[in-house]
């Protein structure tokens, strides 16, 4: 991980690269230090705020996040080190010698008030209207240091205007400090590199590309610089007035879909420790609130499992038998809405190789103002369809205009895992305390392989899951222990993965006759299939392919914007990091390891959609119709 | 071509001096040698932070690297300082010939001068003077025969004041936005792309060919035990001849008062904006790393000045200047500045202006770099040493009189 981290950051923040450890008092790679009198022994090259953590000596931090490269520009963390004339920053100090460190001094504690206080000066708002308040970073620590006055005085008027221009992120930019996190993860984390620092002194700010509204730009959405705003200067759109105006008109039929990812993650909203799943509990608040309906998403991404895979083996088909060379491999996934939009913007000339499989959330919206509003005979025009994600490019997504193949707006709010805990707070609830109830027909319960979509490899694990029974025809659990892809699971940026489907060939599923007539010439075969998250990691897949490298060669390859995937996702509860996201994928593991059902093609609501709705099949005239879609050639400049 | 007048050549930097004697000298010299030299006659940097040249040098040499870097910092933002223009525009020999040197004994290929944006006028002849250089075989490869490879390029800088700041200079001349960095690590192991690299200012350089030529004991006769040598002083304000003056180290300030024919006067602000402002009862300090280190712009202010003004004219600048990176300079600066504008209305009270002094020492030890470390020196000297001035000079408010 450290390696990863040093890679990420801009070449001018690197981290002290330590060469071989040659110095008096270094024994095997560590040094003996002090701190605050007590001698201690650390790897060299740690910073001193690792070591005091290690420590367990609290060092106020504010700039610096563990998912991020060191910026050093807060200077909330500064210690006292023997023989030097300033304070310095612990964050970005390495340590390469025996160091005497104090981290408590009457000097640090005054500047560290000093520092908390300046910045308290130019935090226009209250914190009562904040979105953040109670967990904001900068509240904490005023808090901690006791301020109950402003020494410097306090900004009376608000300076910029917000902008509200994007389906998605919200800027006020009154609320912000300064510390670059959003800068460093657009630009270092994602490689999007949408916000910047711009003008100097006090005229600094963030900003995008010639200042310009965030809704023009190439922000893709994904919401990572909202997690690790330590105050409210970003936050989502958030359409939860909207959706409490709907629950409240007797006339209007309000259901919401949720995704895997808010399940796991919206106990941390009250006050659980992260990896706790709270799929059932969070139905029945849900039900209280007044959703007249809730629905699981992993239903479409089962769905989408059926779908994509089918194109992929129409694909593999029509490349390797009818040598149609105009079919594009490998196909990439597209149900990451950040994702979609990042290819659309850096790489549109590859968007062919896109899925046209809509994402779970749009597909699920497409169904239930058709294949539900029949079913229930309430008109469309009446439903109000609501889908909590752990995203914030998911509220982008549902108002993109190509997203009403239902006659009407497929899904009407996008509402992140935040939003949904401030409701379900707002109906008085306490989720941890509801009874635990299922997710209603006619979609019903879905099985593991959908739920695992909210984890990076997730979409591929599922996917392997199905074809590996479609086309072999032995079960999965007989390939892999306990049907659990171990190979394309956990946090490595990209994953590469080969199956080969050997001599013995199943016959060909009812569910695909239609499209192709035996598997014959996928024998002796091997498919190659590669798995990325996060954009940064996305481009190096995306330059790889350009360059005719390793992964132009994968016949299938899975994109997330976010890091960890969905559950990482930037609509997530805040804060994130990388230990958080490891215990949100457990709970999602553990959570499919319990099912009965945990591949798509087994759930039998599905088959039975195919059966009474999208009657020619996967890739059929209405599944096309309903449940694929275009994109659109952004590209970098935009007017 | 802009020329300007040296109002005193001293023995030091001044002394006789061909293009390409250093050079010639070094190379039969080792590199050893050189930096033992270098050592011997306490050459410090002469941009103002006075770190020792023969330090800096052997530890770039020292870095393992088979690409480094010299930089020649000729950023010159510090208001008040002119010296390096003159020194580039009548000695560029000195200082070009300090940068070769530099690179064979640093063993780097590569130098580069950041030349501040407003001395634009000057790039075109800089260039002409190093083709001749070139053509000499002074520069480029193989140079004089010596199989040594080192050639110069000129950058410009783009007029921001933290840019002479070393760290932010490199990421500058990488193209990123002039902000300092983190240290360690430090440019002599991690510098402009990442390889090690010796920045120097102008003056330094000059300084090392002349000692290269006449040895680090000739250099040691000139100045104090601890200043060595002699000092460029750009000297402006009130007094009858401003202009760039060598001075040895050791100077009081009333000796230079006198040599640059000032009368009247109230204050000196040594050092630039960032140094500090001396009253006449200190005038009998030194200039030199024993007691007023300096750079060497020096503005005298006579018994008209209002030291109110001096001090906001000073504020407003870092105000403006600061890179905006860290909480302490980027706001500190603007408090500091709001309090100064409070003293002018009268609108004060001194319990404020002490904490705001209070805040200038933790912006000295909790800036990220040099300047927010600097800027609040102004601040903190003027209001104690004109504080008759400033608060009884009808200035007073509520609680000012």
């Amino acid at each position: 991980m450290e390696n990863k981290k040093s890679q990420r950051a801009p070449v001018s923040q690197k981290p002290h690269v330590v060469e071989k450890p040659t110095r008096v008092g270094t024994i095997g790679g560590k040094v003996s230090i002090e701190i605050n009198e007590k001698k201690v022994s650390v790897p060299l090259g740690t910073t001193i705020l690792e070591a005091c953590r290690d420590n367990h000596i609290h060092i106020p931090t504010l700039c610096h996040h563990d998912d991020l490269c060191i910026a050093g520009v807060c200077r909330l963390c500064l210690v006292e080190v023997e023989g030097m004339r300033t304070l310095q920053a612990s964050c970005a100090f390495p340590i390469t010698s025996s160091l005497k460190i104090k981290t408590s001094t009457p000097m640090v504690r005054k500047a560290r008030r000093h520092i908390i206080d300046l910045m308290l000066s130019e935090h226009y708002g209250e914190c009562y209207s904040c979105v953040r308040n109670n967990n904001c970073e900068l509240q904490s620590l005023a808090k901690e240091y006791g301020v109950d006055h402003y020494t410097f005085g306090h900004v009376k008027e608000s300076i910029y205007p917000v902008d509200n221009s994007s389906y998605s992120v919200i800027r006020d930019m009154d609320k912000c400090i300064l510390c670059k996190r959003c800068v460093r993860t657009c630009i270092d984390l994602q490689e999007v590199g949408v916000l910047e620092a711009i003008n100097r002194g006090d005229k600094t700010k963030i900003a995008t590309f010639r200042d310009k509204p965030l809704a023009d730009v190439v922000c893709i959405n994904c919401g990572q610089c909202i997690n690790r705003c330590p105050t409210g200067a970003l936050h989502a759109n958030d359409p939860s007035d909207d959706i409490w105006n709907a629950i409240d008109d007797p006339d209007k039929h309000v259901v919401i879909q949720t995704a895997p990812s808010p399940r796991a993650a919206i106990g941390e909203e009250f006050g659980l420790e992260p990896g706790h799943s709270m799929t059932q509990e969070m139905n029945t608040a849900l039900r209280r609130i007044g959703f007249d309906a809730v629905f699981d998403t992993n239903f479409t991404a089962d769905l989408t499992i059926i779908e994509e895979g089918t194109e992929l083996i129409s694909r593999l088909f029509k490349a390797l038998v009818e040598k149609d060379e105009s079919v594009k491999l490998p196909q990439f996934t597209s149900c990451s809405p950040g994702w979609v939009k990042y290819i659309e913007h850096f790489y549109p000339d590859y968007l062919d190789n896109l899925s046209s499989a809509k994402s779970p959330q749009q597909m699920f919206g497409a169904l239930i103002k058709t294949f539900y509003a029949q079913k229930i005979k309430i008109d469309p025009e009446n439903i109000v369809s609501v889908a909590v994600m752990p995203c914030s490019a998911k509220k982008f997504e549902c108002n993109r205009p190509e997203m009403w193949d239902s006659g009407f707006k497929d899904v009407d709010y996008g509402l992140t895992t935040r939003e949904m805990a401030k409701m379900i707070k707002e109906a008085g609830i306490h989720l941890p305390e509801m009874p635990k109830s299922h997710f209603d027909s006619p979609f019903g319960d879905a099985s593991g392989a959908g739920l695992i979509f909210g984890a990076t490899g997730g979409v591929m694990e599922a996917a392997i899951r199905t074809v590996v029974e479609f086309v072999t025809g032995s079960k999965t659990e007989d390939v892999f222990e306990n049907a659990n892809v171990q190979q394309v699971r956990g946090f490595e940026g990209i994953k590469y993965f080969e199956i080969p489907i050997g001599d013995k060939v199943g016959p060909v599923p009812e569910l695909i006759q239609h499209l192709i007539p035996n598997w014959d010439w996928l024998k002796g075969a091997v498919l190659k299939v590669a798995v990325c998250h996060g954009t940064a990691n996305a481009k190096k897949v995306m330059d790889d392919i350009k360059a005719g490298g390793k992964f132009s060669e994968c016949h299938f390859i899975e994109f997330m914007a976010c890091p960890g995937g969905c559950l990482g996702g930037g609509g997530q509860p805040i804060p994130t990091n990388e230990e958080i996201r490891m215990k949100r994928a457990q709970a999602i593991y553990a959570e499919d390891e319990s099912l009965e059902i945990r591949k798509s093609h087994e759930n039998s609501h599905v088959i039975k959609l195919y059966e009474e709705f999208l009657k020619d099949g996967p890739s059929g005239h209405l599944s096309h119709k309903l449940l694929h879609t275009g994109y659109t050639k952004r590209g970098k400049y935009i007017a | 071509m802009v020329t300007t007048k040296i109002k005193r050549e001293g023995a030091v930097l001044f002394s006789e001096y061909y293009r390409g004697d250093g050079i010639r000298k070094a190379f039969t010299m080792s590199r050893q040698d050189i930096l033992a030299e270098i050592k011997e006659s306490k050459l410090k940097g002469r941009g103002g932070a006075g770190f020792p040249t023969a330090t800096k040098w052997m530890l770039t040499a020292a870095a393992k690297s088979d690409v480094k870097y010299v930089i020649c910092n000729a950023d010159e933002g510090e208001p008040g300082t002119f010296k390096d223009r003159v020194l580039l525009l009548e000695y560029p020999e000195v200082v070009f010939d300090g940068m070769v040197i530099g690179g064979y004994t640093i063993g780097a290929k590569e130098g580069i001068v950041y030349l501040r944006g407003e001395y634009s006028y000057m790039y075109e002849w800089l260039q002409v003077y190093l083709e001749e250089m070139r053509k000499e075989n002074l520069l480029g490869k193989n140079i004089l025969d010596s199989g040594v490879d080192f050639d110069i390029t000129i950058k410009m800088g783009s007029g921001a004041y933290v840019c002479g700041e070393e760290t932010a200079l490199i990421e500058s001349l990488e193209g990123h936005r002039g902000e300092a960095r983190n240290r360690p690590p430090f440019p002599v192991s991690t510098g402009y792309k990442q390889k090690p690299t010796t920045v120097n200012n102008v003056e330094t350089f000059a300084a090392v060919a002349h000692i290269v030529m006449k040895g680090g004991d000739w250099y040691k006769q000139h100045g104090t035990d601890k200043s060595t040598g002699s000092k460029l002083f750009s000297v402006s304000g009130d007094c009858k001849n401003p202009g760039v003056y060598e001075l040895p180290w050791g100077t009081s300030i009333n000796e230079l008062l006198e040599i640059v024919g000032a009368e009247n006067t109230k204050a000196v602000q040594v050092g630039g904006a960032s140094g500090v402002c001396l009253p006449k009862s200190q005038f009998d300090r030194t200039l030199g790393y024993e007691d007023l280190p300096t750079g060497g712009s020096i503005m005298i202010f006579n018994e008209n000045r209002n030291m109110l003004k001096v001090l906001k004219n000073f504020m407003e600048f870092f105000v403006e200047e600061s890179c905006g990176q860290c909480t302490p300079c980027r706001i500190g600066n603007t408090k500091l500045l709001e309090g100064v504008e409070m003293i002018g209305r009268g609108a004060f009270t001194f319990g404020y202006i002490n904490k705001l002094k209070e805040l200038g020492q933790t912006m000295q030890v909790s800036s990220k770099c040099g300047l927010g470390q600097s800027s609040p020196n102004s601040f903190i000297s003027i209001l104690n040493n004109f504080k008759d001035e400033i608060f009884n000079n009808g200035f007073g408010g509520r609680n000012g009189k």
